[in-house]
This record gives structure tokens, sequence and C-alpha cells, in this order.
């Protein structure tokens, strides 16, 4: 059975939206469209935890991804 | 590997300049009304908040200090700092606090009371700035507004930096009065 991927994923009711995590995310796989919260593209992202320190919320979290 | 700077990434220089000119002239004050207007005119006309997430200086900033130079703890924020009853409660005591300001400069312009040449840091101690004066050539009102606007700027980066070095860096970003208000209109815009 093959191991599950960990995706970043953001508590939106949490987030402020403020993008720290765009600015250091290696693939480009977040952004926030409407200013209200940031949304992570599961194909993009490769669970790097990058976001995960830097949002100052701390709202994201790596958790198993939808297959 | 991060991705090529881009010209907007530079935008930390002109807040570091903004609060160093006030050091030497404090009419320079009124230029930090653009980081009130460009994001509020940026969220209500496109419904995004791309201030924050681009362009803010002031964020940039602490990312560079509380980053690079890693003068940060880098803890989570306590859980009540993040919360909506601290960020719309702190967004509403700065409203308050800058509507007291302008009260203040009101009472300059109006002639019912004198020019002040202090800066308020925190809303509570008085520090002399006379030297940042050399008179206007408009009313002494424009001068209060000026030294009243660099302390709210003094005052929330004073704030920045002790949650940067508390918590994360740009831990400001969470309770920015700017920030839960652009936060806001994106959210009951239609846009």
């Amino acid at each position: 059975m093959p191991r599950q991927q960990r995706k970043a994923k953001i508590s939106t009711d949490q987030c402020v939206a403020c993008g720290c995590c765009i600015k250091v995310c290696p693939r480009d796989a977040i952004t926030v469209p409407r200013g209200i919260f940031a949304e992570v593209d599961e194909n993009l992202c490769v669970g790097c935890g990058k976001c995960v320190k830097e949002c100052p919320a701390s709202v994201i979290r790596l958790e198993a991804g939808s297959l | 590997m991060r991705a090529k700077k881009k010209w907007y990434d530079y935008l930390w220089i002109l807040s570091l300049t903004y609060l160093i000119l006030g050091l030497f002239n404090i009419l320079f004050a009124w230029l930090g009304l653009l980081c009130f207007f460009i994001p509020l005119i940026i969220s209500a006309a496109k419904g995004n908040k791309a201030y924050c997430n681009k362009y803010c200086g002031r964020g940039q900033l602490f990312s560079l200090i509380g980053g690079r130079f890693g003068l940060s703890r880098r803890k989570d924020i306590p859980a009540w700092m993040r919360s909506k009853y601290f960020r719309y409660g702190f967004l509403l005591f700065f409203f308050a606090m800058f509507f007291v300001m302008l009260w203040n400069t009101y009472l300059v312009f109006s002639g019912a009371s004198e020019l002040k040449q202090a800066v308020t840091l925190l809303w509570t101690f008085r520090l002399p700035w006379h030297w940042a004066y050399n008179g206007t050539l408009f009313s002494p009102g424009i001068a209060q507004f000026a030294f009243g606007f660099y302390s709210v700027m003094l005052t929330s980066t004073v704030l920045g930096l002790a949650t940067m070095v508390l918590f994360k860096p740009r831990s400001w970003c969470v309770y920015c009065p700017m920030g839960t208000m652009t936060q806001l209109i994106c959210k009951y815009s239609k846009k």
C-alpha cells in the first residue's frame, strides 16, 4: 500500500489572509483568491511544511491529502 | 529555491525610510496615509488582499528582521491573540484611538488647543519630538495631525516588533487593524 502524501491544510475560519504562506511556498501552490482565506492547490503541494512554519497565526497543518 | 525577487519585494525600504524621515521632519508623517488608503482601495475595488499579500512594506520589514536576521523566537502566537474577539476588538480600539487623534487635530485647527510637539507611544508615553518641527506654511493643525499620525505608525511598529520577537516574524499581520479591515471588506463585498 503506497504511503499517503501529506499536504498543507489551512484552517480557513482562522486564516487572516496575510499571504505570508504565498511568499514561502516553493511550488506556488497557495493563493488568497478573494482576500478572505488562503487556499492550497493539492496537486501542487508537496507537503514541505514551509508554510506551516511561516504562518503567523499558526493555522496551517500537514495532513494526509485526499486521494 | 526562492523565486526571483519582484520590484515590490523591496517596499520595506519605503517603510523604513518613512520612520526615519519622521525623525527629521514630522510633516513627512502625512505620507503614511498611503498605507491606509491603498489597502482599502485595493480591497474595495478588486476584492482581494493584494496589499497584504504582496506590497505591505511593514510586513516585509518584520520578515526581514525577524526572519532573515533571526530576531524572533518563532513560537506559535497564543490562541486568544488570533481569535476574532481579539482581532475585532483591537480594530475597534484602534479606531477609537484614531478618532481621539482626529479630535485633537480638530481642536488645534479650531484654535481651542495648542499644538503639542510630541509623539505619543502606545497611547500613553509622550516622547519629546520638537526637533522634527520647524513650523508649517499652513495651520498648526496640519502639524498636529502629523504628530498624531506618526504616533499611530510608531506605536504599531513597536507592537509589531514586540510580537515579532515573542512569536513569529509577521505576528503583527494577525492583529493588524488594516489587515482585519481589508479582510472584512473582502468578506462582505460582492466581488
